[in-house]
């Protein structure tokens, strides 16, 4: 009876053992503003690409991608990798990484429209598709949307488990005469965020990313 | 509060009506209100008593195994040294006293010379002078009659025989001394072999005085005398806090070990696999510094350093040598792995820096540093050495083992005649604690008390007078 109850005890053990474990890894969604003046301010994005590749761990998933007049589309990704379990190779890919980002910057084109919306789809389904354990969508953007005509973007957002962080958010010409336009665009995505399940964070000091990751 | 107040139209009226009532009552009730608090108090300290003693005879029980333990674990030290002692002993025995005969032969080959020598070397006294009458008989001769030349020739012939017998004199004392100087190496030869034979005896007597020693000591165990159980005793202590204070330096060392493969291990199973909630390259370390110790173990048993596997000691021989090789192969194997791991951390190590520096934007990120090869050596050594130094472990896991026994067991007694005295305390305070309450109870019932003894100390008299009247009377 009791050897009964060892080998009982012990197959349990086992089988929790091979239990699938919780994935630990990170994937983070990284979206760039390419719209009119806001182009300019890429440099300090390429800041923020180098330092989240700095603070990734193997086997966690980047992607950057610009927003444009459509953006809900995988063309739109300039670099995206999920990095090997084994950190030479893993170090490998992030330097890789940073030459694409790099070569973007020097040579990326302003776009007549901004698709924050799309570009928020395609990263949940980029995200949920790696399906890590922890999700961060990063938009680095004055949050103006302006839509093309045609493109139709009252998706409701499923969040749930995401964390959003906006970045930088720069205030335009136009929120220095009227304050309020600015707030209520910030305070609409992160009502839009949270509406959807998900976190809103906002860091507009770039010095200071100690908290992004 | 306020209808027992209210059972007359004057409150404080009410009160001492209560009041006395209350003392009335509990004045009744006094005795029986005694006999519950002493019965009461006299059961829990009782009990507590009996815990107390259950608790020292639990101690008394613990002390006689501890001591059994101690003095089997003594007894059984003792003769591994006894053993070891008369091993020494034999082996002294075979290599300074195996020869005795050569060295007996050689002593008597050179008594022998030194005697020869000696009767050689004896000085033979030279003969009486035969001539000395001739010499009387010559003298007497008439001078007149040619006896003058007679006695020069004479003189002559006793002038070159003095001669020629001082030179063979002088030649037969010069043989003479030339064999005694002969003598002296001889001499010295055999003082150094009496010398050799004294040191070889005085050490085998040295060792016969360690023996005996040991033999008291062991006899003392046998017999368990107090003295033997004291020492035994003070010696596992110390034992165990030298052992933990080495075990403590070893964990240390193991430390070092695993921050050294732990990072390159992440390339060997991958850096981000879990096993629970420990990362498998941490896990993987670990069992490969367990593995390490292990073997450690195997090799100090095989080699019977250790004793902490009775099966393996009892192994035969030959398949005990092999095991000795074959755990110092591996452990050799693992050795080399750790080096190459510490090699490949440091390159790991490079290669992340220079990652970081590119991402950070800095330009010095390729920069070599022309002395890194030190450092990496340095981790390859440990890495090598490591491994080795951890065998080495198995030595004060025995002694702590071994001597955990005897500490606990003191603990535990320590432990058992520390809560038996608290119940002791404790049965003590509770049969205090009766009378107090009682002394309490009797407080408030001051003044029936006082009149009670008035009215007893009155009838004592009364008693007394009557007593006195009726003797006067009779």
């Amino acid at each position: 009876m009791k050897r009964l109850a060892l080998t009982l005890v012990g197959v349990v053990l086992a089988l929790g053992a091979c239990a699938p474990a919780a994935p630990r890894n990170t994937g983070v969604y990284l979206l760039l503003d390419t719209s009119g003046t806001y182009s300019n301010e890429l440099r300090k994005a390429e800041t923020i690409i180098l330092y989240t590749l700095a603070r990734l761990e193997p086997s966690d998933s980047f992607a950057v991608a610009r927003i444009d007049t459509g953006s809900f589309s995988e063309q739109d990704i300039v670099a995206k990798a999920t990095f090997d379990d084994r950190p030479s190779t893993a170090n490998t890919q992030k330097r890789a990484f940073a030459g694409e980002v790099r070569q973007f910057v020097e040579h990326s084109n302003s776009a007549q429209y901004t698709d924050i919306s799309g570009g928020l789809l395609q990263a949940i389904e980029f995200l949920n598709e790696k399906q890590p354990g922890r999700k961060t969508i990063m938009i680095f953007s004055d949050l103006k949307e302006d839509l093309a005509k045609g493109y139709v973007r009252d998706v409701p957002l499923d969040l749930k488990g995401f964390e959003v962080v906006a970045l930088n958010v720069t205030k335009l010409r136009t929120d220095n005469f009227d304050p309020k336009e600015y707030l209520s665009r910030v305070d609409s995505w992160k009502a839009k965020v949270e509406q959807g399940g998900g976190r809103w964070r906002m860091i507009n000091d770039l010095e200071r990313l100690d908290g992004l990751l | 509060m306020g209808i027992l107040l209210a059972i007359t139209p004057w409150p404080a009226i009410s009160a001492l009506f209560w009041i006395v009532l209350a003392v009335a009552v509990l004045y009744l009730a006094r005795h029986t209100a005694h006999q519950a608090i002493h019965i009461t108090a006299v059961a829990l300290s009782r009990g507590l008593r009996m815990a107390a003693h259950s608790v020292g005879r639990g101690e008394a029980k613990l002390a006689t195994r501890n001591r059994e333990v101690l003095l089997a674990a003594g007894r059984e030290a003792k003769e591994r040294i006894v053993e070891r002692e008369f091993v020494r002993v034999g082996e002294s025995v075979r290599k300074d006293l195996a020869n005795y005969p050569a060295l007996h032969r050689a002593l008597s080959e050179s008594i022998a010379r030194i005697e020869e020598n000696h009767q050689n070397a004896v000085d033979v006294p030279p003969e009486a002078p035969g001539w000395v009458r001739a010499v009387e008989a010559v003298a007497e001769i008439d001078a007149r009659k040619g006896g003058t030349e007679v006695l020069e020739d004479i003189h002559k012939s006793l002038v070159k025989a003095h001669k020629e017998a001082m030179e063979a004199y002088r030649t037969a004392s010069a043989e003479r001394h030339g064999l005694l100087r002969k003598m002296m190496p001889e001499w010295r030869t055999v003082l150094d072999t009496l010398g050799h034979v004294s040191k070889s005896v005085e050490s085998i007597l040295t060792r016969a005085v360690v023996v005996d020693r040991h033999m008291q000591e062991y006899e003392d165990i046998v017999r368990g005398q107090d003295r033997a159980v004291s020492t035994l005793s003070s010696s596992s202590v110390v034992q165990f806090f030298v052992s933990a204070l080495v075990l403590t330096v070893a964990i240390g060392g193991a430390a070092i070990n695993f921050s050294l493969i732990a990072r390159p291990m992440a390339e060997m199973v991958g850096g981000t696999s879990y096993i629970g909630t420990f990362r498998t390259a941490n896990v993987a370390a670990l069992v490969i510094i367990m593995v390490e110790i292990s073997m450690g173990l195997f090799l100090m048993e095989s080699l019977r350093i250790t004793r902490l596997f009775p099966v393996i000691g009892a192994l035969p021989d030959k398949i005990r040598v092999r095991m000795i090789w074959i755990t110092f192969a591996i452990l050799t194997l693992l050795a080399s792995v750790e080096a190459g791991l510490a090699y490949m951390r440091e390159v790991l190590l490079q290669d992340e820096l220079a990652t970081g520096a590119l991402l950070r934007g800095e330009n010095g990120g390729g920069l070599q540093n022309e002395y890194l090869w030190i450092t990496t050596v340095a981790q390859m050594g440990m890495g090598f050495i490591l491994p080795f130094a951890l065998t080495f472990v198995a030595i004060p896991l025995e002694t702590f083992i071994h001597s955990l026994r005897t500490v606990l067991g003191l603990a535990g007694i320590a432990l058992l005649r520390f809560i038996a005295l608290v119940l002791r305390v404790l049965s003590s305070v509770v049969r205090h604690l009766g009378r107090l309450a009682e002394r309490i109870y009797d407080l408030p019932l001051f003044v029936p008390l006082w009149l009670e003894a008035r009215m007893k100390h009155r009838s004592d008299h009364w008693r007394a007078d009557l007593e006195a009247e009726s003797e006067v009377r009779t």
